[in-house]
């Protein structure tokens, strides 16, 4: 294994360890008086109507499933973008006919009326 | 014990783990978030591997589409999405019997394979293998079909989610 | 290894010197490199979190000056002490759980955000030898940090037992995964021009002339996805105060709060860098070279620590302008609705960016033979072009939009005037 990966393992393991120490130290110092009404959920101040869980609108659902498609094709877009100067103009057309392949797509969901948000 | 390995085990380990307990998990937000720690083993996997760029796509494609995707599809459902009955049935013996069978087979077929204690060959010095990756993608003799035909997937996908979409909300 | 070996490079000076001493203590060498690097990451995670604290104190002083108030100026020089004082006050806070919370996913949260915004500053370069890994896929790992604070919120949403951390979870959510597009996008831009994906690369081929003279328009767009990636104004809906009170962190309290606010304002001065990295050349300073400034034929000769350290406090002037000008927006504009905030990205940005990185393409690629001076002067003209075509099909939906709304309007003035 490269040291890159060994030094980002490392710096993931201390990300992981420093923000932990004062929520422990927290723990330790603060107060611990839990009484019902301190620990019943927030709702403006007044008692919570009704169960805890909101519908969840498929529209976040629909936004989710296009933001997906349209990440795999920024990622492919990667190594497109860094063998451009090895090759000749054709490469740079097969790119912009991926990215206009979905942006077809895109265009496509726009005028079914899927990225409205009724 | 080179390091490596101390660390490919721990890894592989993190892995098994996680997808046993996707599966055990009474709660299914629980069993996504512990798919998340699976998925995130496979990306140290290919860290280990050397392959830079596999590792932090499978963290932002995975993690951070597919999983969020999986989160969301979970959380359509109603909150308490618990598993109330017994998580066994009671001829569970039988598929477990057939799974290690089918272990067994996979084990026997891996390892009866003549190249299994042959190293990779090494990258040749010079070549940056992100930039024959992308070479290779858009190079007439290479991938440049499947590039191409892998748009037309992913627009295939889009149209068919609107399609459903559409068809549920009339 | 003499004086002059570590004026030019000290970093790696010092830690080579650490290698060999503690290889003479007889410890195997792997275990001397995670020691070296231990102490190199300590020393940068340290920083971070001093700087941190530091940029609390200049977030309260700037929003008060924006609101034409003073500001914290009791405790402490001009209110220097302030943020320690709320770091004590927020550690000894009482920690409340609410009721039904999914303990294990409520305690990992805040430490996933601010896990998720530690391990940028492992591939930032402050400066052209102060950096913690020269990482060839960096701008991509930037994305997948953002993917890894995703992540948090929801769980921080989900796991509170409240309808409107829950709500605040999902807009949230689906806010900085729209933005993440626009902003992958205009990150290949600088990939494309620089043809590399590592900041260290992209900082160094700016030694010419800086991004933002070659694609402002995709600094433009950088800077709003980013900004909307962060979750600040005016893309605030998780703690739309007026409306759902906080969002998602309402049920924290004490310093797990403390960890959303602090790892948000560091994400914020960490993009402020990025966008520095990005377009506006990082740590580079003009006409200063790797040993002296370099002005044409007479040079000004710097030992290398020298040129090092005045390229790091570059990187953090720009990384603050970019912070500043992050924190003017936000103190400056109103919120924009959920629907408007979407179809602002997906039927503006995410057209507007395929549109700027394909004409980016193809142009390099035309381009690539000629002096700089054309390459630079037809970069700027297509992003003017490209920004002045689409305020063009702007106006024209607009004025379509004003055509159609007339006759509705003209009803109530008739009956007005009888």
């Amino acid at each position: 294994m490269q040291n890159e990966w060994l030094y980002i393992g490392l710096f993931l393991i201390i990300g992981i360890i420093v923000p932990i120490v004062p929520l422990v130290f927290a723990a330790l110092v603060s107060p611990h008086k839990p009484n019902p009404i301190k620990q019943s959920t927030y709702e403006c101040g007044i008692e919570t109507v009704g169960d805890s869980w909101v519908q969840f609108k498929a529209q976040y659902y629909i936004f989710a499933l296009v933001f997906l498609v349209f990440d795999v094709e920024t990622v492919f877009l990667f190594p497109w973008a860094l063998s451009l100067n090895q090759l000749p103009i054709f490469a740079v057309l097969e790119g912009i006919l991926f990215i206009g392949i979905l942006v077809t797509g895109l265009v496509y969901t726009w005028r079914k009326g899927m990225l409205e948000w009724v | 014990m080179h390091p490596d390995q101390i660390i490919f085990f721990l890894c592989a380990a993190l892995i098994l783990i996680s997808a046993l307990f996707v599966v055990i998990s009474r709660n299914l937000i629980h069993a996504a978030l512990w798919l998340v720690a699976a998925l995130f083993g496979v990306a140290v996997l290919f860290a280990l591997l050397n392959a830079n760029f596999l590792a932090v796509v499978q963290v932002v494609v995975y993690i951070g589409a597919i999983a969020i995707l999986f989160l969301f599809a979970v959380m359509l459902t109603r909150k308490d999405i618990r598993d109330r009955g017994p998580q066994m049935r009671r001829s569970w013996w039988i598929p477990a019997l057939l799974g290690l069978l089918i272990l067994a087979g996979l084990v026997y077929l891996i390892f009866a394979q003549p190249g299994i204690d042959r190293t990779a060959a090494a990258i040749p010095a010079g070549v940056d293998p992100l930039r024959a990756l992308g070479k290779a993608l858009v190079s007439p003799g290479g991938y440049v079909l499947p590039f191409e035909v892998s748009s037309i997937l992913l627009l295939a996908a889009l149209v068919g989610a609107v399609y459903v979409a559409i068809t549920k909300k009339s | 290894m003499s004086l002059q070996d570590f004026l030019a490079d000290p970093i790696l000076f010092i830690s080579n010197w650490l290698q060999g001493l503690l290889v003479g203590w007889k410890l195997p060498s792997g275990l001397a490199t995670v020691i070296v690097f231990l102490i190199g990451i300590l020393a940068l995670v340290i920083f971070a979190m001093l700087f941190d604290i530091f940029l609390v104190w200049v977030e309260r002083k700037v929003v008060a000056r924006f609101q034409d108030r003073l500001g914290p100026n009791r405790i402490g020089p001009f209110g220097l002490i302030q943020p320690f004082a709320d770091i004590i006050k927020l550690v000894i806070k009482e920690d409340i759980t609410p009721d039904g919370a999914d303990k294990v996913v409520y305690n990992i949260a805040p430490v996933l955000a601010a896990v998720s915004v530690i391990i940028l500053w492992a591939v930032l370069p402050l400066s052209s030898k102060i950096f913690g890994v020269d990482l060839n896929v960096a701008v991509l790992y930037l994305v997948a940090a953002g993917a890894l604070g995703t992540l948090a919120i929801i769980m921080a949403g989900w796991s509170s037992n409240n309808k409107y951390a829950l709500l605040g979870a999902y807009r949230m959510v689906a806010n900085m995964v729209s933005y993440e597009i626009p902003m992958v996008v205009t990150l290949l831009i600088p990939t494309i021009l620089a043809d590399t994906m590592s900041l260290n690369g992209i900082t160094q081929s700016q030694e010419t002339i800086w991004y933002v003279f070659l694609s402002p328009l995709g600094m433009l767009i950088f800077l709003i996805s980013s900004i909307a990636e962060l979750g600040r104004s005016p893309f605030d809906l998780n703690e739309a105060e007026s409306e759902i009170v906080a969002g998602f962190h309402i049920e924290y309290s004490g310093m797990k709060f403390g960890w959303f606010y602090a790892s948000e304002l560091l994400h914020a001065f960490t993009f402020g860098g990025f966008v520095g990295i990005l377009f506006f050349g990082g740590w580079q300073v003009p006409f200063l070279m790797a040993d002296g400034f370099h002005f044409g034929s007479f040079v000004v000769a710097l030992p290398g620590i020298g040129v090092i350290l005045l390229q790091a406090v570059a990187f953090m002037v720009k990384a603050m302008i970019g912070y500043w000008v992050i924190m003017w927006v936000k103190y400056s504009m109103p919120r924009i609705r959920i629907d408007q905030m979407l179809a602002f990205n997906w039927k503006f940005l995410t057209p507007l960016s395929l549109v700027l990185l394909s004409a980016t393409a193809v142009l390099t690629k035309l381009l690539s033979g000629f002096p700089l001076w054309i390459f630079g002067v037809g970069m700027f003209l297509s992003n003017l072009l490209i920004g002045w075509i689409t305020i063009e099909i702007l106006r024209f939906y607009a004025h379509r939009q004003r055509r159609l709304e007339e006759p509705l309007a003209q009803p109530a003035s008739v009956a007005a005037r009888r």
